[in-house]
């Protein structure tokens, strides 16, 4: 009686985190940005952006190096570094969040969804709780996240001086384009 | 008995693969964002610390156009309003090749030089899974100085117009505001003044920057003539040189008091005259503008 009890126990203690915590990578994710204004056009572009999402909880976290940004013009990538984000101190960006809509999203089930993620956006060392639409898509094994919206690098004490406020806009928008695949250990 | 084994086999059902917990995610998401080795970057501002090269490089496809002024000696008083009545200037325009291979070319009004150099990057300082605690450079230029000749009536060839220049950049970043460089210099002129004077100068340089804000920067420099002067020749005097690096954008002002008048390693190295301690210092500053071509 007792052995059944724990043998109960056994099996819905491995079903139970099977169910719960089937998670999707993606190693290399897109993230890009992009500022203008009448003087300058500054885009930059990251292809190595780490991230998990959870479909059975909606989790959804995201890691960034702040040096792996990549500037057509390599003056620009050093003052970004250097000067306003201070990547040194500050070497990473991350985000923390849920899909709020997770009732409406069938990861089971081919098709693109959308979606809207909460959560808490660290760049600069100052966290910030956004809230930002975007969209699903379920391909077979894989999933593929996109979104766009605007961030002011003020909100994230990013100092500008006034000698380049001209060539920075005040809020600069960011592209987010990765593909999950199912994670394994 | 056996409830007590099967415990052990519970615990190890929460590691099954594919289970994953919070703190597990952020130490993959960590380690995927990690890079193996991570280079130092921007261990200066500019080109040069203030008269001498600095390890900086121009990376590919970046022109650097540069203007270098000395006013004259603080010595002249009031009369010359403390130098500013003279200039030398030298004119530069410096290219990255490659992320390596650095070229240069400039003019100086002193003795109508022009110069042609260029720096390669031998070793980059690194930490993580390449280790290297220093950044080292080579350097190699040719200075030409078309002044007409002093003497036309004897035969002049145009070798004595030449001088060869050779250094080694060794530098470190410490920290986010302080580098350091050592810079070992010969500068060989074919054609010298009297017998006397040695025609290789051996020279070691030292280089420093201190970040105050992080746009502005503390630089000092200091180039030893090891090379002893023989009897009855001057010896060239050290150059010394303190300034401050202001970096707007585009664009680095270098300020500085030095006692070289001249703003190119034959010169500084070999020609320094002026004394700190007699005035003979020079207000000056460099201005670099960065291209992308």
């Amino acid at each position: 009686m007792k052995t059944a009890i724990y043998l109960t126990l056994l099996l819905v203690s491995i079903a139970a985190p099977m169910q719960g915590q089937d998670k999707f990578l993606c190693k290399n994710g897109h993230i890009w940005f992009y500022s203008e204004t009448p003087l300058e056009t500054i885009e930059a572009h990251n292809y190595t952006v780490a991230s998990v999402l959870t479909p059975a909880t909606g989790d959804v976290v995201f890691q960034l190096l702040i040096k792996s940004f990549k500037f057509e013009r390599a003056l620009m990538e050093e003052h970004f570094n250097e000067n306003f984000m201070e990547s040194a101190k500050f070497p990473k960006s991350d985000f923390k969040g849920k899909i709020v809509n997770l009732k409406e999203i069938d990861f089971s089930k081919n098709g693109s969804y959308k979606a809207v993620v909460e959560g808490d956006l660290t760049i600069h060392n100052r966290t910030n709780r956004i809230r930002q639409n975007g969209t699903i898509e379920v391909k077979g094994t894989a999933i593929l996240v996109k979104a766009k919206f605007d961030i002011a690098p003020k909100d994230y004490d990013i100092e500008i001086p006034s000698a380049v406020r001209d060539k920075i806009a005040k809020t600069v928008a960011v592209t987010v384009d990765m593909t999950y695949e199912p994670y394994r250990k | 008995m056996k409830p007590l084994m099967i415990l052990p086999l519970l615990a190890c059902t929460l590691l099954l693969p594919g289970a994953l917990f919070a703190q597990d995610v952020d130490s993959l998401l960590s380690a995927l964002t990690t890079p193996a080795t991570e280079y130092a970057s921007a261990t200066f501002k500019a080109t040069r610390i203030i008269n001498g090269h600095s390890i900086k490089q121009m990376k590919a496809r970046q022109l650097d156009f540069r203007i270098h002024h000395r006013f004259g000696e603080v010595r002249g008083g009031a009369y010359e309003l403390w130098g500013l009545d003279q200039s030398t200037i030298f004119l530069g325009l410096e290219y990255g090749v490659t992320d390596w291979l650095m070229v240069g070319a400039g003019r100086s009004s002193y003795k109508k030089a022009y110069n042609g150099f260029g720096k390669f990057r031998l070793w980059r300082q690194s930490s993580g899974e390449e280790n290297m605690p220093v950044a080292i450079s080579g350097y190699a230029g040719i200075d030409v100085q078309t002044l007409d000749w002093t003497d036309p009536q004897r035969e002049n060839y145009f070798s004595s117009r030449l001088s060869y220049i050779f250094q080694l950049f060794i530098a470190r970043k410490f920290s986010e505001e302080l580098s350091l460089q050592v810079t070992p210099s010969v500068v060989h002129r074919n054609l010298v003044p009297t017998a006397l004077d040695e025609n290789d100068l051996f020279a070691l340089g030292f280089g420093g920057r201190y970040k105050l804000t992080s746009r502005i920067s503390f630089n000092a420099e200091y180039f030893l003539v090891i090379t002893p002067g023989r009897e009855g020749v001057e010896k060239p005097v050290d150059a010394l040189s303190l300034g401050f690096d202001i970096e707007t954008g585009g664009h680095v002002f270098q300020l500085m008091f030095t006692n070289a008048l001249l703003m190119t390693e034959r010169g500084f190295i070999g020609e320094t005259t002026g004394q700190w301690s007699k005035g003979g210092v020079h207000l000056g500053f460099n201005i670099s503008r960065v291209f992308t071509l």
